[in-house]
């Protein structure tokens, strides 16, 4: 018999609003706003009142997905990130850096997306960097 | 009150304890339990307060066999009895240990009870009969009353959040969620249909713990609004929600009219 709340950043804007995610025997059945947290103090919309649905829901996608003969299947990440790669070195070299955009996203760290701004930045060579905010 | 669970879950009288555990620098609601003591040297009290009792609906419903322990105030304890006069929780399986709020807390609250009927924390202080807030917004001429809720109705994000940390709002099927009712994807919600819908659904409800003012992030002031529920049913029904076992709820009242199967039919 467990229940326990875990403090985590809410993954859905870049608000980064505190809140808990409500464990009850390793099962994930609720979230609740840290009063605590010196951003959002004890509020939250409705996404982040929600945000321990998503995460087991039927719906997610738990593999890459990739196109072949127009059907999206199946893929692992070898086979993914692989293709990803040289599609990316192929138009830069046909193109040029400034060919590719990179977009990051209000739902990752700092961290991530410091690490997204230096491959566009230092591996491709382009300071097209943007994020999902502004799409 | 930390001698007073370790000695309950000791002796198995409560198989677990629903109270507030300070982690990284923030209390979080924990459920303590024998096989952890040394979480016990995190138990805090603190001013900082959660819906414990919604903590504890889900557990005891996961463990309807077992018998819990749960930090209450005054507002938790009038939650309780309500909670029991619903059949949402057993009396004979929970123990409540009381805790009475300082001064501060009580007159930021404008707490008619700030204490529970025992506690093992704090000092006694007494109550605030007459909330100002509400006594400022009476006072206003009501075009100008009328004017004001609209406004701050209008501020209302429909989060859902003044709901869903409700520990009286126990329902499976809930009206504000009606599509026929309240539209979805618009924002603010029906005014003032969305928040007086939720104020007359706490008649009999609302025990004034102020979670939903504090988890507004409009400010919209509901919480004097449900004092002013709260007083309505003072005065038609002569009821103090939450402040004894006895009497029913008013809307569990049925009144004087019985409907006959003939008459539904009609």
């Amino acid at each position: 018999m467990e229940y326990k709340t875990v403090l985590t950043t809410c993954g859905y804007c870049g608000c980064g609003c505190g809140l808990y995610l409500e464990v009850l025997d390793g099962e994930l059945v609720g979230t609740m706003p840290c009063k605590t947290d010196p951003v959002s103090q004890g509020g939250l919309c409705i996404k982040g009142w929600n945000l321990h649905e998503f995460v087991n829901n039927s719906d997610r996608l738990t593999q890459p997905l990739m196109k072949k003969e127009g059907q999206f299947r199946e893929a692992t990440w070898d086979e993914a990130l692989d293709h990803v790669a040289s599609r990316l070195k192929e138009i830069k070299e046909k193109n040029g850096p400034n060919s590719i955009a990179f977009l990051a996203s209000a739902k990752c760290t700092n961290e991530e997306n410091y690490l997204l701004q230096k491959l566009a930045r230092a591996v491709v060579g382009t300071n097209n960097i943007d994020h999902c905010a502004r799409l | 009150m930390l001698e007073r669970v370790k000695e309950l879950l000791g002796s198995g009288e409560i198989a677990g304890f629903i109270g507030l555990k300070l982690e990284y620098g923030h209390p979080e609601p924990y459920l303590f339990t024998k096989d952890h003591p040394e979480d016990l040297e995190s138990l805090l009290v603190g001013d900082v307060r959660y819906p414990l009792n919604k903590v504890l609906l889900k557990v005891a419903n996961q463990y309807p066999e077992l018998t819990f322990g749960v930090m209450v105030r005054g507002c938790d304890e009038r939650g309780l009895t309500e909670l029991f006069k619903w059949n949402q929780l057993r009396q004979d399986r929970v123990v409540p240990i009381g805790v009475a709020c300082p001064r501060e807390l009580a007159e930021a609250c404008e707490c008619y009870k700030p204490y529970p009927s025992q506690w093992l924390v704090g000092e006694k202080t007494e109550g605030i009969s007459k909330s100002k807030r509400l006594q400022k917004i009476e006072g206003m001429k009501q075009d100008e009353r009328l004017s004001y809720w609209q406004n701050q109705f209008n501020k209302c994000i429909k989060c859902y959040g003044c709901r869903d940390v409700c520990p009286m709002c126990f329902c499976e099927v809930c009206s504000l969620e009606d599509r026929n009712f309240i539209l979805t994807g618009k924002i603010p919600p029906e005014n003032p249909t969305f928040h007086l819908s939720r104020a007359v659904h706490m008649v009999g409800r609302c025990i004034d713990c102020g979670l939903c003012e504090e988890a507004c992030p409009s400010n919209i002031p509901v919480r004097t609004l449900y004092k002013k529920v709260g007083e309505i049913v003072m005065d038609v029904f002569g009821y103090r929600t939450g402040e004894s076992a006895e009497g029913k709820s008013p809307l569990n009242i049925l009144g004087e009219v019985t409907l006959e199967l003939s008459d539904v039919n009609k």
